[in-house]
Parts: structure tokens; sequence; C-alpha cells
């Protein structure tokens, strides 16, 4: 464990972002402003404008840890066949999503593993082929290589490979926390949803929000009877707190959102960067007078929602991809190789990545390496002016 | 069937050949059953004699690993018939202030993150022994591998305090380049690989390493056969590397120690959680190789097991040996962590009361007459103050230059690479009230 696993305040007790204080005079690379963002439902009365989210329902305002705690301990209450376990899981886990379940669902259902990720991943299938609905967390998604064999060569070709017998691991869902917090250096800010989203039969969501996690993990865990990574934005965890109804309610996967709707420009995002974009876009949105920005989040990143890009891209005629990973081979090639094929001939400009650099996320260098508002920024601006 | 020849046979010496296989070498071919035999000669258990009592091996049943000491809480020797240590006083002394450097820099680091001036530390308090104990067997042709939590090999290997400091700070004098999180430490020579997060990754590529320093000094006779040490912890060793790591040094007969420091925890996961069965020695013991449990606590033990090792893991063409070490996390997993979230502050104090190596051996040494309390308050004052020195050295230095974000990933920055370090310029120009330079040296043109 931190490894340097280090998390329990890997982000929340930290008191200055050490590597990358923001500059001075910066107008766009601010620290993100989470109880203004339009991103987030900072009142109840928010929620109801939501489809999905249950009719008026009472609702508590929760950070992301908090509502994955809420969303396990809903799926717990629900089924009985629901498990949940990983590293330290049993004490609240180091980034605290699972506190109190194990005093609450007892320790046959709620449980400490031993430290493997192989062995977490494997246990997990195999609980799963015989109808059981795990949730197995992995205490990083920097530390999930070990699982890569279980996940890719037998969760994602379970069905396929059993053909006739009918068995599939449906209702597997595996949690990381991912991306960056600002001093994670090489192996606490990765960010690998590409290396998920390149296998066939591997469900790779990613929520940006507390009530979007609860709705995502739901239906992660009852919905699809695929078996689902789910990759938590670690620096949301304490970061993002919002309104998210107290009961169940679930949000489809594979359907993307459009965050923020708009005619000159559309951003692709999902997780932590869409926060930047959102900046980015009210930024450029008061710079160029009369421009207008959608923003839409993908929140499952594959199998993805083609269909709602490819129609707003065809509407605006113009697109920039955001992600944190690296753009060698990521999402963005992925998102833009389609637009290239499917919109094609309403493209008014290149459409254009903003992401990581093809290099680690060295400790000093992360502001430098990861998309920030400057570079949001700029790249609508260049779009807009092709 | 095949029969596979060395591959190094025809270019090296006849008489080294044999040291080159290992010494129970045996052909699939050969195996045969002779008539009346009460014993089975399957490839696979060759002197396993027949019996027709079913009985199940009950792990429980077999007397626990003995935990060998060479000193007693109270710094006297165990056995007093025996002979006192190898060691000369002035390098028992040594260890002694190897151990409290990296004790005082543990506390004024731990402090440094709260004050935020620094982002993570790891403390191993409780530790000291067994890192400093065991380092000190190793000859500077050795290499080393850690996980996270042996600064005291790397204070017994040489690395300094300016070393140390400038890690922690990632600043321009850092080995790692200000790429890795703190106490991620690596040094060129005596070599200690870089510390790597991923937990028990380091232990396969140990046994390749050792391979690896095996065959080299094979061909070269002038060089001092060499090994490697191999650190991790308990936790580690549910890895499946940790089967890789084990299991392929001792088919290929590396000449590799793996010290397991057993501290009782990994983060909040005790050890009644991590496994089952007789700590980690009696895995060593699975995978074939030589074992040996012992008292983390007592430096003496642990030097006096890692030399045996050493001599071992030489002899006979090699072989990889296991240290089980003893010990308790006194302190929290990291800067990170708060453990009294799942576990007593009474069990804490009572393990910080009962035993500690740094005080066991001030007790040896004190009874030896060879240190006073007068000693101890002026080596302490002294060495905080040169912790203290380098602190503030350290932190007001540069960053190493931005480029540094992008070389090393390949022996050349690719062309791909090259063209954004162009655009990351470009932005940098366009807006330049974004970013604040001034931490890295050479500003701007360190992107050139």
């Amino acid at each position: 464990m931190v490894r340097p696993r280090a998390p329990r305040c890997l982000i929340a007790q930290i008191p200055r972002r050490y590597y990358s204080a923001p500059s001075p005079a910066a107008k766009l690379n601010l620290p993100l402003d989470f109880k203004t963002t339009p991103l987030l439902h900072h009142t109840p009365a928010t929620l109801s404008s939501v489809p999905n989210f249950p009719a008026g329902a009472t609702s508590k305002r929760l950070n992301l840890f908090q509502a994955i705690n809420s969303a396990l301990r809903t799926a717990l209450s629900s089924s009985d066949k629901v498990l949940l376990f990983g590293e330290d899981v049993a004490f609240g886990g180091v980034f605290r999503c699972s506190m109190d379940l194990q005093s609450e669902f007892g320790s046959d259902r709620v449980f400490n593993t031993p430290l493997t990720e192989q062995g977490i991943a494997g246990f997990a299938i195999g609980a799963a082929a015989e109808g059981m609905k795990p949730v197995a967390e992995l205490q990083f998604a920097d530390y999930m290589y070990p699982a890569f064999d279980q996940i890719v060569n037998e969760a994602a070709k379970f069905r396929y490979r059993e053909g006739n017998t009918g068995v599939n691991v449906g209702g597997l869902v595996i949690r990381m926390p991912c991306g960056a917090v600002g001093h994670g250096a090489l192996y606490h800010t990765q960010s690998p949803e590409s290396l998920f989203a390149h296998i066939p039969g591997v469900r790779v969501v990613m929520p940006r929000s507390p009530a979007q996690a609860k709705g995502l993990l739901l239906s992660s865990i009852f919905e699809h009877n695929d078996p689902v990574i789910f990759m938590e934005p670690k620096g949301l965890y304490r970061a993002a707190a919002e309104y998210v109804p107290n009961e169940y309610y679930t949000i489809p996967l594979s359907k993307a959102e459009i965050v923020k709707p708009g005619k000159d420009l559309t951003i692709i995002s999902y997780g932590q960067p869409l926060y930047h974009c959102s900046a980015a876009i009210s930024a450029i949105e008061k710079t160029m007078k009369g421009v207008n920005i959608e923003l839409i989040d993908l929140r499952t990143i594959y199998p993805w929602d083609r269909q709602t890009v490819l129609e707003s891209v065809r509407r605006t005629g113009r697109a920039v991809v955001v992600h944190e990973s690296m753009v060698n081979y990521g999402v963005g090639a992925e998102v833009a190789a389609t637009l290239q094929e499917g919109a094609f001939l309403r493209l008014e400009a290149p459409v254009k990545r903003v992401a990581g650099w093809s290099t680690h996320t060295g400790l000093t260098y992360e502001q430098f390496i990861l998309p920030d508002v400057a570079r949001i920024f700029d790249a609508i601006k260049q779009t807009l002016e092709y | 069937m095949l029969l596979r020849r060395p591959l190094l046979t025809a270019r090296i010496p006849r008489s080294v050949v044999p040291v080159l296989t290992s010494p129970a070498r045996r052909w699939g071919s050969t195996v045969s059953q002779r008539p009346g035999s009460d014993r089975v000669v399957f490839p696979g258990a060759i002197n396993s004699e027949f019996t027709s009592d079913m009985a199940f091996i009950t792990g429980r049943d077999l007397p626990a690993i003995p935990t060998f000491r060479v000193i007693n809480s109270d710094g006297e020797m165990v056995d007093k018939t025996r002979a006192p240590p190898n060691v000369s006083d002035e390098e028992v002394i040594t260890w002694y202030k190897n151990m409290l450097q990296v004790s005082i820099m543990d506390t004024i680091m731990f402090d440094a993150h709260r004050q935020g001036r620094i982002s993570f530390y790891m403390v191993s308090q409780g530790e000291e022994g067994i890192s400093i104990g065991s380092a000190a067997a190793l000859i500077p042709d050795d290499v080393a591998f850690s996980q996270y939590r042996e600064a005291g090999v790397y204070q017994q290997r040489g690395f300094t305090l300016k070393d140390f400091m400038s890690q922690l700070f990632a600043n321009c004098n850092d080995n790692g380049k200000g790429r890795n999180m703190p106490v991620h430490y690596g040094q060129k020579y005596p070599r200690i690989i870089t510390v790597s997060s991923p937990l028990a990754t380091q232990i396969p590529q140990a046994s390749g390493a050792a391979y690896a320093l095996k065959i080299k000094d094979l061909q070269n006779p002038n060089q001092a056969p060499r090994v490697v040490a191999c650190y991790l912890g308990e936790g580690a060793a549910s890895e499946g590397d940790f089967h890789a790591g084990l299991n392929i040094a001792a088919t290929r007969s590396c000449p590799v120690i793996f010290v397991v420091r057993n501290n009782g925890y990994a983060i909040s996961t005790p050890t009644i959680e991590q496994y089952r069965g007789d700590g980690i020695a009696s895995r060593g013991v699975g995978y074939g190789m030589d074992t040996i449990r012992v008292d983390g606590n007592d430096v003496f033990a642990m030097y006096e097991a890692m030399s045996e090792a050493r001599r071992r893991a030489l002899s006979d063409g090699c072989q990889p040996v296991l240290i089980e070490a003893m010990s308790y996390r006194v302190s929290h997993h990291s800067t990170s962590d708060d453990s009294f979230a799942y576990r007593a502050r009474v069990e804490v104090e009572d393990w910080k009361r009962r035993d500690n190596p740094i005080i066991r051996l001030r007790k040896w040494l004190e009874n030896k007459g060879l240190w006073n309390e007068d000693l101890e308050k002026e080596t302490r004052d002294s060495m905080r103050q040169a912790v203290l020195k380098e602190f503030k050295e350290a932190e007001r230095l540069k960053k190493p230059p931005i480029r540094e974000a992008f070389t090393d990933v390949y022996e050349e920055i690719t062309e791909e690479a090259q063209e954004q370090m162009k655009e990351l310029k470009r932005i940098i120009e366009t807006y330049p009230d974004e970013y604040d330079l001034r931490p890295y040296q050479d500003g701007l043109k360190g992107l050139e």
C-alpha cells in the first residue's frame, strides 16, 4: 500500500498544491470553484429537472466519496447478493468510500482482502459467475495492472467463451480511484480508461459528480448484466459536493449527457476535466460575445453514446475532446475518428484534442502535463477561429 | 525429448559450467520407478515415501518457526556462552548513529509534511534495525531493491542527507529529476534501484538482477561475487509477483536475499487478514529456499543472519535465501494515514514501550561503556542541526528544468513529444500570466 498507497489524505489533508500553485496573476488556471460550478446541484431544487432522478425524493448534500458510500449502502440493502471487498475496505477504505458498511452489513459481505489486485479481480469474477453481485475495490487505478489479465482475458470474454452454457459475470463491478490530484506523481495519478475501452466486453464508466456517481454505480450493479469498470476521479472525492437523492435510482450506462447546450462548438469530456471545460467555456463566452459552447459528458466511455455526440457535432460543426490521460491512442483519438467518419461534411474545423502529453506524470511537472483551463480555452478559440 | 543445453556452455570455461546448472538438475526422461520401491519417484516429488497413513498436514500442529535473536531488550547477550558479534566497536557505533540519523530525519520530515512543506512522507520508526543491520552485511558492489520503508538501507549504503533532502524536495539535485513522490529514493552506487510505488514489482526484478550478477561474475573472475538484497513488507508478499519472484529465483538458483519486514500491518490490514500459516518464513521453505525468522529489533541478529544469508546465497552455485524480520509498525502507514482509525492507541504505546531497535542497541553500547547520556545528547543535537541545514538548502533550490517532464520516456525524445513541447511553449508564451515558472531552473528556456 502506498504502496505509498497514500491516500487518505492524498487529497484532503493536504493544505496546498505543492507543485502546481496557481500563478499569482492567473485568470484562467485558477483553483476550480466547486461551490459555484454549474456542474453540481447546489440546491435540492435543481434535482427534479434531471431525467432519471426520482421525482419528489428527499436528498442530502454529499461529496463524491459519501455518494459512493450511499450507493454501496443502497446496493447492500437492496440485494443480499451484493458483496463489497478490497484492500482496507473494512475500516472504511483509504478514501472512506466503505465507511461503516462492515458494521452495518457484516464481515461476510463487506471485508478486507489480502493485498493482491489479481486475486481481488479473479475472486470477484468467480463470485459473479456463481450469481453474486461483487463490488470489488482496487485501491488505485495505478495498481490495477496485476488485475489486467483477469479483466481482459476473463471478465471481458466470459460470456463469449461460455456461449450456450449461459454463464456470465454480469453484476461484477470493479471500482478504482483514478486521476490527478496535483502531487500523485507516476503512481497515484493514472487514468487508464483507454486501456479498458480497447477491450470489448467490459463497460467503462466514469462519473463526474456525487449524484451521477450514485445513479451510475447502482445501474452498474443492478441494471446491466455486463462486467463494469467503474473509475472514480479521486480528486473529486472531497472537492465535489452536491445534493444527492437518498433513495435508489439509476442512470443508464452508455448514454451521454448534454450538460450545457450550445450552438457553435461541442466539447466532449468525462470525469474531472469537465470542471476545467466548464470554466474555460464561461471564460470564452465572456471574451467572445455571442459564442455558445455545448458541453457533453460521456459518462460511459465504452460502449459509448456515439449518436448523441455525432448529432451534436453535426449541429455545431466543431469539436474539442478533453481528457486527462495521455493523448496518444486515447479516448480523444476514438472520438475524433468517429466524428471524422460520421460528421465529415459538417465539420468546419479539425477535431482538436486537449489531453495529457505523451509522457509520465512527473511530480513537479503535473501542471504542465495535464490539461488546464488555459489549454482548453486556447483550443476552443483556435477551433472557432479556424 | 528435447534436451536443452545451457546457452552459455560454449562461451565459458569448462570448469565453471557445473556452477551454472542447478545442483539438483534432473531430466524428465530419466526419472524412473524401481520395482518394489518404498517411495514415489515422480518427477514432481522425487523422494516421497509411500504411506498407508492418510495424514493431512495441519500447519497449526507444527511448531512455529523460531525467531533468532542475539541480544535481548536489555541489550545483553541472550546466549552468554557464545562469542559476541564479530563487529568492531567503531562499526557498531556507526550503525547506532545511522539508526539515530534516520529516526531524527523521520521526525523532522513528518512535521515538515504537517507544515505543508513536503507533500508526503513515510517514516520507518521501529524498523531501523532491519534496514541497517541487513545493509551492513552487504558489500558496496551488491545491489539492493527496496520497497519504501527502508531509508536505513540508503543511509547505511552512503546516501547522504543532501541526497535525501534533494529527493524529498524534488529539486534540481534529485537523482529522480523531481519526478517521484517523496521517499522514492534511488542511488547509482552502491546501487539501490529507485523505489516504485506499486507493491511487489521489485521481487521478480531482484531475482533477474541476481541472475545477471551471477552470470556476469562467472564471466569476470576479477569480480568478487555479488548478491541482490530485495526488501519487501509482509503485505507485498500477498501479491502475485511475490510468488513469481521467489519461485523463479529458486529454480534459477539466483543469489538473492529476500528481506521481508513483517511489521504487522499493511495500511489498516492486520496480518490475520493478510495471510494464514506461519508468517512469510514458512513460504520460503515451500519454495525450497533456506529461510530464517529474525527479531527485527535486534540489529546484531539482522547483521548475522544477513551475513550468513549472503554466504549461502553465493555457495554451491548460488541460491536464494529468505529472511523474515519481525517488527511492529509503530508509525502510521504514511502521512496520508491515521492509524488510530483502525488500531488502538494503547496497542501502539505498548509496543513502543516494549522494545525498539535503537534503544536496545543503545543499552548494549552503554553496557559496554561505549555510550552515555552526554554522547547521546551531543549526537542528537548535531544530527538535528545537520538535517535542518540540508533541509533549508534543499528547499530553496530550484526544481529541475521543465524539459525533464519529457526526457527519459524514451532514450531520445520522440518527434511527437518534441511537437508537444513546442505546443506547451506556445501556450505558456500566449498565456504568460497563467503559469508560474519561477520555481523551475531556466524558466521557459528550460523547455528548449
